[in-house]
């Protein structure tokens, strides 16, 4: 937009709509030209009136609230010492990757943490093998194993379904009121959503390089999938993950989860989880597949409360543990005992196969947990 | 028809200034705070849709109805679901009645594609009577990202195209309202259209002021009492943290206890399932509800 042919007074305005941009605010012109009228439009009396017209038509999104007002008290006010980078307070305890990280350039950590380092060291070692280990496959096949459910959308079928009136009535009217063979629609089936949370804990760390390259397979492969890290607290990577590249992706991921290798606090995490509502909304109906080892430290009511709300949302919870693996397990921790009858599976979650064969079959019904852990012992 | 048109100014000529809105709304019941009565002002004086989001239970519906009685017309309201398609929200045809008429016609012609064979749905029926009619599109992050790219043209051109019609346009540009819980991003090009506003919970002083305006039979001290303590509880982590109109529902009910003879704590105790709906956020509060009470009470 150029300012030509425009007062001297709307340079403010566009300027701010510039400003906004340079730091990631998504701000067409469109908007920019609806804050000069809104602004024309409330006189303006005062500074709150700029700043209410700024808000209305600008749209910052909430979570981003105090970012834009520093901004707009440092472009108005001049006042460049409000200015903050981010807000901290908020996201303390859960980051999300949703719109904030798209400017961000990639940025590989690197020597920061020796785990760290030795994580994406070991990712390119195994890069030869992990394929033969079937994740092309498990992308291909996933989309059409997830379990199903029926959508509220029709399509056109040719047996077993409810007439379809309008095409019917237009083969009627176009064959001159006779009736030929009905036509039919039916329902259709969509796939599930699939979230995927994965424990990012000192106690996992073996593991969380394989999970994250299965991850992104299950993020590529399915219609609708969510993945979250959790140790101290919880991230949301997802959108790291939809980059087609693996390499790249599990770099972007690595780099956005600030919890590697810390402790577990598995229960107030996942309560976390479930107070977003957009987060819990996605839970809901899912089927949801926890990758830890449920190795809580202290006290398990909260994790107990979380499991319970989680599989009160969730088509089917199932936990994978890597300890299943030994064929001595047994669910004989307290938390591991608390939760168990919440869950529908409880499996073993120490290799990559083992567990690309258990997420395809998610659709096949299953005994639930307890019994078959309770038959073992 | 003079009427009409003595309508169709009514919208400039009732919103001349955001505090005109609000007083207009509060006439109507509905406390807005500045922030919102600007939001609705522009969003009226520039034409353009208004999206409220905010967490369930701030009174974002009820502001719609409110702004539809601002203006003295009907309110359209379209829920959403996942799985919402044109046949829901724009038009469908009246097959069996067709099918009836073209029986019944025998030799005649019939044209089935008349008017009486076309069920408007909400979208088409706020289009053929802008001026008269209020469009609210509630709950829009429960519907599919293919049902907002539909509502996306038809908020940007206000037309819709029946195949067996032809194009069915407005002249007037109607008033819509968009609602969202914010349980999934909406499109940044549905955001970018609309005039936004963020609904946050009142403060203390306000909610006291909406509990006395929309309970029934409530002392000021009581509403007083109620919001504070509300605004206490909404501060612990819960599953379903009280909306405003639960907050109302509460007042009203510890009123009622009262009247029947319990005291006033235990009569707020009592009346605590109208406001907590759920067993574990009830187990987690129980242990401070007293404080809270005592403390709101003070």
């Amino acid at each position: 937009m150029s300012a030509a042919g425009l007062p001297q007074g709307a340079t403010p305005f566009l300027g701010f709509g510039r400003l906004l941009r340079r730091y990631g605010f998504p701000v067409a012109p469109e908007q920019v030209s609806g804050f000069m009228q809104a602004v024309t439009l409330l006189g303006p009396r005062s500074m709150a009136d700029i700043r209410e017209a700024a808000l209305a038509t600008l749209a910052p999104p909430p979570d981003r609230r105090d970012e834009f007002e520093a901004h707009f008290r440092s472009h108005f006010y001049g006042n460049a010492a409000a200015l903050v980078e981010g807000d901290a307070d908020e996201e303390a305890r859960i980051k999300d990757d949703g719109k904030t990280s798209k400017q961000e350039i990639e940025v590989v950590r690197q020597e920061e943490g020796g785990e760290l380092s030795s994580a994406s060291e070991q990712l390119s070692v195994r890069e030869f093998q992990r394929d033969r280990d079937g994740l092309a496959a498990f992308r291909r096949k996933l989309a059409t194993a997830l379990p199903a459910r029926r959508s509220f959308r029709t399509v056109r079928t040719h047996a077993r379904g409810k007439l379809d009136l309008r095409r019917s009535l237009r083969e009627i009217v176009s064959a001159d009121g006779d009736i030929p063979s009905p036509l039919l629609r039916r329902r259709q089936t969509v796939p599930r959503k699939l979230l995927i949370l994965i424990d990012v804990s000192g106690s996992m760390k073996h593991y969380t390089s394989d999970y994250l390259k299965l991850a992104h397979a299950a993020v590529q492969g399915a219609d609708r999938a969510e993945v979250f890290t959790f140790g101290t607290r919880l991230t949301r990577i997802t959108s790291a993950l939809r980059i087609r590249d693996r390499d790249q992706a599990l770099a972007r991921a690595a780099a956005q989860v600030d919890d590697w290798d810390g402790g577990t606090r598995m229960g107030p995490t996942l309560l976390a989880f479930l107070s977003v509502p957009r987060f819990s909304a996605f839970a809901r109906g899912a089927a949801i597949v926890i990758l830890s080892d449920a190795l809580e430290r202290g006290d398990h009511a909260e994790l107990e409360m979380a499991m319970r709300r989680l599989s009160a949302r969730a088509f089917r919870l199932s936990l994978a543990t890597p300890l299943a693996g030994d064929p001595r397990f047994q669910p004989a921790t307290a938390a591991l005992r608390a939760i168990l009858p919440m869950l529908d599976d409880l499996v073993d979650g120490s290799s990559i196969a083992g567990l690309t064969d258990f997420i395809l079959s998610l659709a096949r019904p299953a005994p639930v947990a307890a019994a078959i852990w309770k038959r073992v012992s | 028809m003079p009427k009409r048109s003595a309508r169709t100014s009514s919208a400039e000529t009732v919103a001349t200034s955001p505090e005109a809105v609000a007083s207009r709304l509060a006439a109507s019941r509905y406390l807005a705070d500045e922030s919102l009565a600007t939001a609705i002002f522009l969003a009226i004086r520039l034409g353009k849709p208004l999206l409220l989001e905010g967490a369930p239970g701030v009174g974002k519906t009820e502001a719609a109805k409110a702004i539809a009685e601002l203006l003295g017309r009907d309110l359209v309201r379209l829920q959403c679901y996942e799985g919402i398609d044109a046949a829901h929200a724009l038009y469908e045809w009246n097959y069996q009645r067709q099918l009836l008429a073209i029986r019944h016609a025998g030799e005649h012609e019939v044209d089935i594609y008349d008017d009486r064979f076309l069920i408007a749905r909400p979208l088409l029926q706020v289009l053929k009577a802008p001026e008269k009619r209020v469009l609210l599109v509630d709950e829009i992050d429960r519907s599919d990202h293919e049902f907002e790219a539909l509502l996306l043209e038809f908020l940007s051109d206000f037309q819709i195209s029946i195949p067996e019609r032809g194009t069915i346009r407005t002249t007037a540009q109607p008033i819509v309202i968009l609602t969202s819980n914010r349980t999934r991003e909406l499109a940044e090009a549905l955001r970018r259209r609309c005039v936004y506003h963020w609904i946050t919970y009142p403060d203390a002083i306000r909610e006291a002021e909406i509990i006395m305006l929309r309970a029934g039979d409530v002392a000021e001290a009581t509403a007083r009492a109620v919001a504070s303590a509300v605004r206490d509880i909404r501060a612990h982590p819960l599953a379903k943290p009280p909306g405003i109109a639960e907050a109302v529902e509460w007042a009203n009910a510890a009123t009622i206890l009262e009247k029947g003879g319990s005291p006033w704590p235990e009569a707020f105790r009592r009346a605590i399932g109208v406001l907590i709906k759920d067993e574990e956020d009830f187990s987690s509060i129980a242990p401070e509800l007293g404080k809270i009470i005592e403390e709101a009470l003070a």
